[in-house]
C-alpha cells in the first residue's frame, strides 16, 4: 500500500527546507517537477548517476552557474540561459554537444509556479537543442543564504577527429568573425533591473549556438583557429584574452560591427560600450584569411547568423593590443573592463 | 542613433581636421586643455586626437569629481558606513576609488558595510523611506551639474519628514579648480603651466552658464570655449580656440549654444544658494587644498548634513610622492611621465586622482590611448 501524499501546489505552493531535505517531499519535487520538465530515458531510471553512450571522437566537457538578477527577462529566463550557455561553451570548441547535468540551489521560499515555469523552459531549450538533461542535484537553503535560485550546469559533448580549436593556433592576417548584434542580452538584462527599468523592444539573444556552429565547421573546418562566445566582458575582454593567449594583437573596424539601434541607445543613456556588454547567443570565431569568406557565408545561412559580419583582423603586435579604427575616423585600444559595471547578468 | 550620430559625422569631422590645419601656425605648440572628464572620455573613445594636427595637444583636466575626492573624504565616507546603523548610498563609480591604506568603499562592503549602490536621489530617498529605522546617508559628490539634483533632494526629504536621512556632501566648483591649475602655490615647483587655452565644461555650463569664466579668461589671458560633449562639438570648439590664439584673444566663447547661455539656469542655480554655502577650502586629489572650491550644507539644514550629525572628521592624507598628477594636470608632463603610470598604478589599483576614473587622464590615457606611445616611440 502506498500511503497518500498531497498532491505539489504548483499554483500557490512555495519552496520549503523539507524539499532539499532527501525525504519524500524531495523526491516529489524532483520527480514531480524536473522529470516532467526534462522527461528522458536516463532520468526516468532515477540512478544517482547516468551512464551514456559516446560516439567516435573525442569528449569535450564543461562547466557554468547561473547567479543571474532578475530571474526572468525579455527573451528568457535562468533556465534557458543554464541550457544555451552550457551549450554554447560546448559548441565553441566545435562540438556537438550532449548531455547536461542541472544542480539548484534554491531559497527558502521560493515559489514552485516560478520553479516550474524555469524547467519547464529549460526542457524546451533542451529538447530544441536536441541535448538532454540526464542528471540533476537539489538544494534548499534558509532564506537569505541565496539570492532566490542559483542553477549550475555540466555539458558534455563529442569534438571531431581532427578539430583542435584553440587560442594559440590564431596567425597574422586571421579574420574576425562576429555571427551577430552585439550587446542585446546585458542591455535587456539591465532594462528590468530594479533601480534602473528602462522602456524597450530589446530581447536577450539567448540562444543555442551548436547548429550554427555545425555548418561553420562544415564549410571552414580547421581553418577556424578558435571559437569563442562573448558572454561577460563582451566582445572587449573576449578578443583581449585571445590577444594574450596567442601573441598577437587585434584591429577591429568599429564601423563593421553590428549594434542595434536601441542597443546603442541604452548604452549611450547609461555610460556603457556596447563591446563590454555581455552576449547569450552570439560567437566570434578567427577565421584563417582564405576560408573566411566561405566560413562568413555559413553563418549567414543560419537564423542565427543572418547579421554576421567580417570586424577586422588579427596583427602582429607586441604588446597585444586590441586596436579599433573609430567610425569617426580616429584610432582606440579597446580594453578589459576595468571591474565590475554590471554584477549578475548571467 | 538620431540626435547623436549627427554630431558625430566622419564627413564633417574631416573637413573640420582639414580647416584645423590648415589655420594652425606650424611654428607653435597649441596646448588646449579640457577641463571636463567627459570631454577626456570621448576624445579617447572617438580617437579625435588622431584627427589633430601634431602640434595641438590636449591636455586631459581634473574635471572628474571621482578622481579628484581626496582619500580622507573616502576615509570618512569608509569610517560612516562602518557604523552599525548606517546604510550609505553611492553612486556606482566611488566604489573602487581607494582611500588610504588601500582600502574602498567596494571592500568596506565586502567586510559588512551597508553600502548600496544607486543610479539617483531618488533611489536614496526610497531606501529611507523604506527603511526608517536606519541612518540613510547619501554619499553626494559632483561639479555643479550634479549639485541641484542633491539640492532637491534634499526639499524632498524635508517634506516627506525623513527624519533619519542625510547627505554627505563633496560638491565642487570647476572656476576655483581652474583658477587653481593656472595659479597655486603648487606651481613654484612644477615652475610653469602649459596651457594657452582651455575647452570649456558643457554640462556645468548649462547651470553655471559662461559668466563665471569670463575673470578667468580675463585675469590669466587664456581663451576659454565652452564645448560640447560630442566629438564634432570638440572639434569646432578647438578650431574656435586656435583662432583666438592665433588672433590674440582671450575671450570666453560658447561653442555649446544649443544647451548653454550666459547666465545658465537661474532655478538651478536659486536651489543650491539656498541650502549650501562655499567652504573655506577644500582637498582635491592631485591639486591639494583649493581655496573656496567646495560646497557645504548652510546651518537651516544642519539635520540633513552627515558631517554634523555624525561629528564627522576629516584626517588628510599625503598623495603618493611619486605620483605626478599635479604636473601632468597642469600639462608640464604627460602620462607616460611618471614612473607609476601602467607600473604601480592601473585602472585596477589607481593610485593618483588621474588614474581613478576612466574619465581622469592618465586612466583614459591607459585605457583607450596606450598604443600612440609605442607608435610615437617606433617612429
Amino acid at each position: 500500500m502506498r500511503a497518500y501524499q498531497r498532491k505539489l501546489d504548483i499554483k500557490n505552493g512555495r519552496v520549503d527546507l523539507s524539499h532539499g531535505a532527501g525525504g519524500r517531499a524531495m523526491a516529489q519535487l524532483i520527480s514531480g517537477l524536473f522529470h516532467e520538465a526534462f522527461g528522458n530515458e536516463w532520468l526516468a531510471r532515477g540512478n544517482d548517476q547516468a551512464a551514456f553512450d559516446v560516439g567516435a571522437g573525442r569528449m569535450v566537457m564543461t562547466t557554468d552557474g547561473y547567479v543571474i538578477s532578475p530571474l526572468f527577462f525579455p527573451g528568457g529566463n535562468i533556465g534557458s540561459l543554464a541550457v544555451h550557455g552550457t551549450i554554447n561553451d560546448v559548441a565553441m570548441g566545435g562540438a556537438r554537444p550532449l548531455y547536461l547535468s542541472a544542480s539548484f540551489i534554491i531559497e527558502e521560499g521560493f515559489r514552485f509556479s516560478d520553479l516550474k515555469t524555469i524547467a519547464d523552459s529549460m526542457g524546451e531549450a533542451a529538447r530544441a537543442a536536441g541535448v538532454y538533461i540526464i542528471t540533476g542535484d537539489t538544494k534548499v537553503v534558509e532564506r537569505g543564504k541565496a539570492d532566490s535560485l542559483f542553477i549550475s550546469t555540466t555539458g558534455v559533448g563529442v569534438l571531431a577527429d581532427g578539430l583542435d580549436l584553440s587560442a594559440e593556433k590564431a596567425r597574422v592576417g586571421d579574420r574576425v568573425l562576429v555571427s551577430g548584434s552585439l550587446g542585446d542580452h546585458g542591455t535587456a538584462i539591465m532594462s528590468r533591473r530594479q533601480n534602473l527599468a528602462f522602456e524597450t523592444e530589446i530581447v536577450s539573444d539567448s540562444a543555442a549556438l551548436h547548429d550554427l556552429v555545425a555548418l561553420m565547421v562544415a564549410a571552414g573546418g580547421s581553418s577556424i583557429r578558435v571559437m569563442r562566445d562573448p558572454t561577460r566582458g563582451g566582445l572587449a575582454a573576449m578578443l583581449n584574452e585571445i590577444a594574450h593567449q596567442s601573441g598577437l594583437g587585434f584591429h577591429l573596424q568599429e564601423e563593421a560591427i553590428p549594434v542595434k539601434p536601441a542597443v546603442a541607445a541604452a548604452c549611450e543613456l547609461l555610460g556603457l560600450d556596447p563591446l563590454h556588454v555581455a552576449n547569450e547567443g552570439k560567437l566570434v570565431a578567427i577565421v584563417a584569411p582564405d576560408m573566411a569568406d566561405a566560413v562568413l557565408a555559413a553563418m549567414k545561412a543560419h537564423p542565427l547568423g543572418c547579421d554576421a559580419a567580417d570586424i577586422g583582423e588579427a596583427v602582429a603586435d607586441n604588446h597585444q593590443f586590441v586596436q579599433m579604427s573609430t567610425s569617426f575616423g580616429g584610432g582606440r585600444i579597446v580594453d578589459w573592463l576595468s571591474g565590475e559595471q554590471l554584477p549578475r547578468i548571467c | 542613433m538620431k540626435y547623436a550620430d549627427e554630431f558625430r559625422d566622419k564627413t564633417i569631422a574631416r573637413g573640420l581636421a582639414r580647416v584645423i590645419g590648415a589655420e594652425t601656425d606650424s611654428q607653435r605648440e597649441y596646448r588646449f586643455m579640457e577641463f571636463c572628464g567627459g570631454h577626456t572620455h570621448a576624445i579617447s573613445r572617438y580617437g579625435l586626437e588622431d584627427m589633430l594636427p601634431a602640434n595641438v595637444r590636449m591636455i586631459h583636466g581634473p574635471g572628474c569629481p571621482v578622481c579628484v575626492l581626496p582619500a580622507s573624504r573616502i576615509d570618512m565616507a569608509i569610517r560612516l558606513a562602518e557604523q552599525p546603523e548606517v546604510t550609505l548610498c553611492v553612486y556606482g563609480d566611488l566604489m573602487r576609488v581607494p582611500g588610504s591604506q588601500g582600502k574602498s568603499l567596494l571592500s568596506a562592503k565586502a567586510f559588512g558595510a551597508d553600502i548600496r549602490m544607486v543610479y539617483s536621489t531618488l533611489d536614496a530617498i526610497r531606501i529611507a523611506e523604506q527603511a526608517p529605522n536606519r541612518e540613510v546617508v547619501f554619499f553626494a559628490i559632483g561639479f555643479e551639474t550634479t549639485t541641484p539634483p542633491t539640492a532637491v533632494m534634499i526639499r524632498l526629504a524635508e517634506k516627506k519628514w525623513l527624519k533619519s536621512f542625510s547627505v554627505f556632501c563633496n560638491h565642487v566648483l570647476t572656476p576655483s579648480a581652474m583658477h587653481s591649475i593656472l595659479e597655486s602655490p603648487d606651481i613654484r615647483n612644477i615652475g610653469r603651466v602649459e596651457i594657452d587655452g582651455f575647452l570649456g565644461p558643457a554640462h556645468v555650463s548649462t547651470i553655471i552658464g559662461t559668466e563665471p569664466y569670463e575673470v578667468l579668461a580675463e585675469q590669466f589671458g587664456k581663451p576659454i570655449v565652452i564645448a560640447g560633449f560630442e566629438p564634432l562639438d570638440m572639434m569646432q570648439a578647438i578650431l574656435m580656440l586656435v583662432r583666438q590664439v592665433n588672433e590674440g584673444r582671450h575671450e570666453v566663447e560658447n561653442q555649446y549654444s544649443r544647451a548653454v547661455t550666459r547666465k545658465g539656469n537661474r532655478r538651478a542655480q536659486e536651489e543650491v544658494s539656498d541650502i549650501f554655502e562655499l567652504r573655506d577650502q577644500f582637498e582635491w586629489r592631485g591639486l591639494g587644498l583649493v581655496p573656496h572650491s567646495g560646497l557645504k550644507l548652510k546651518q537651516a539644514y544642519a539635520q540633513f548634513d552627515a558631517e554634523m550629525r555624525f561629528t564627522m572628521h576629516e584626517v588628510r592624507v599625503a598623495d603618493n610622492p611619486a605620483c605626478e598628477c599635479g604636473a601632468i594636470l597642469r600639462g608640464v608632463k604627460r602620462p607616460v611621465d611618471c614612473k607609476l603610470f601602467g607600473t604601480v598604478c592601473t585602472p585596477e589599483i589607481p593610485i593618483g586622482s588621474c588614474m581613478v576614473s576612466s574619465e581622469g587622464a592618465c586612466a583614459a590615457h591607459w585605457t583607450y590611448g596606450r598604443f600612440r606611445d609605442y607608435r610615437l616611440r617606433r617612429a
